[in-house]
């Protein structure tokens, strides 16, 4: 699934191990997410939309919505 | 390698379980070698091994109700599933040989070798799915 996150951690000036942390997750889960390898959980996605004070469709693309390559 | 405390635990059970896997099949191989054990003692003895490698089951499941990271929890599933999936194919496919006569008999303990050894196959899966563009 598309998503914001480097945009809005590169924002921040956080790397990976930085939003890892205040995720209270790997350094790894972070990096699969950001590359579209893993989708996150709901509770996991509310609470990176709240890290960022952000709703959930403003980080993450709903794939219906995104473009068909 | 990813060491949050999950891990960390589950390291802690199984590497004592191996250290006990092997001192048990040397001393029960040894003690059945010299033809020491007999009757419901030689059972008991004959199961010994299996204990310490059930525990590492076990071990497996403590982590996967542990981990805390769900991508790393989905990892390790995956990794299992690989390793059950490669088990049961070569076990299967092993059992119709054998059923047919072309290939001699093996013991059953062999399932846990085989699936101890999808868990690699599993585990370099994962390595490649994790360096793959999404």
């Amino acid at each position: 699934m598309k998503n914001r996150l480097k945009v809005l951690r590169a924002e921040r000036d956080w790397s990976q191990g930085d939003l890892a942390e205040r995720l209270e997750v790997s350094r790894q889960s972070v990096n699969a997410i950001e590359t579209g390898r893993y989708d996150p959980s709901l509770p996991l996605a509310f609470k990176i939309a709240e890290l960022f004070g952000l709703a959930i469709e403003d980080i993450f693309t709903s794939p219906s919505k995104e473009p068909v390559t | 390698m990813l060491m949050n405390p999950a891990i960390r635990r589950y390291y802690r059970r199984i590497l004592p379980l191996g250290l006990v896997y092997a001192v048990l099949l040397v001393a029960i191989v040894a003690l059945f070698w010299r033809g020491a054990l007999h009757g419901p003692i030689a059972y008991v003895a004959a199961l010994l091994p299996a204990v310490p490698l059930i525990g590492t089951f076990v071990a497996l499941g403590q982590y996967m109700v542990e981990e805390t990271d769900e991508y790393l929890r989905m990892l390790m599933i995956r990794q299992s599933l690989i390793a059950s999936g490669f088990m049961v194919s070569v076990m299967t496919a092993w059992g119709f040989l054998e059923g047919f006569g072309l290939v001699p008999h093996i013991v059953s303990y062999y399932a846990a070798v085989l699936w101890f050894a999808g868990l690699w196959i599993g585990w370099g899966y994962n390595i490649v799915a994790m360096r793959r563009p999404a």
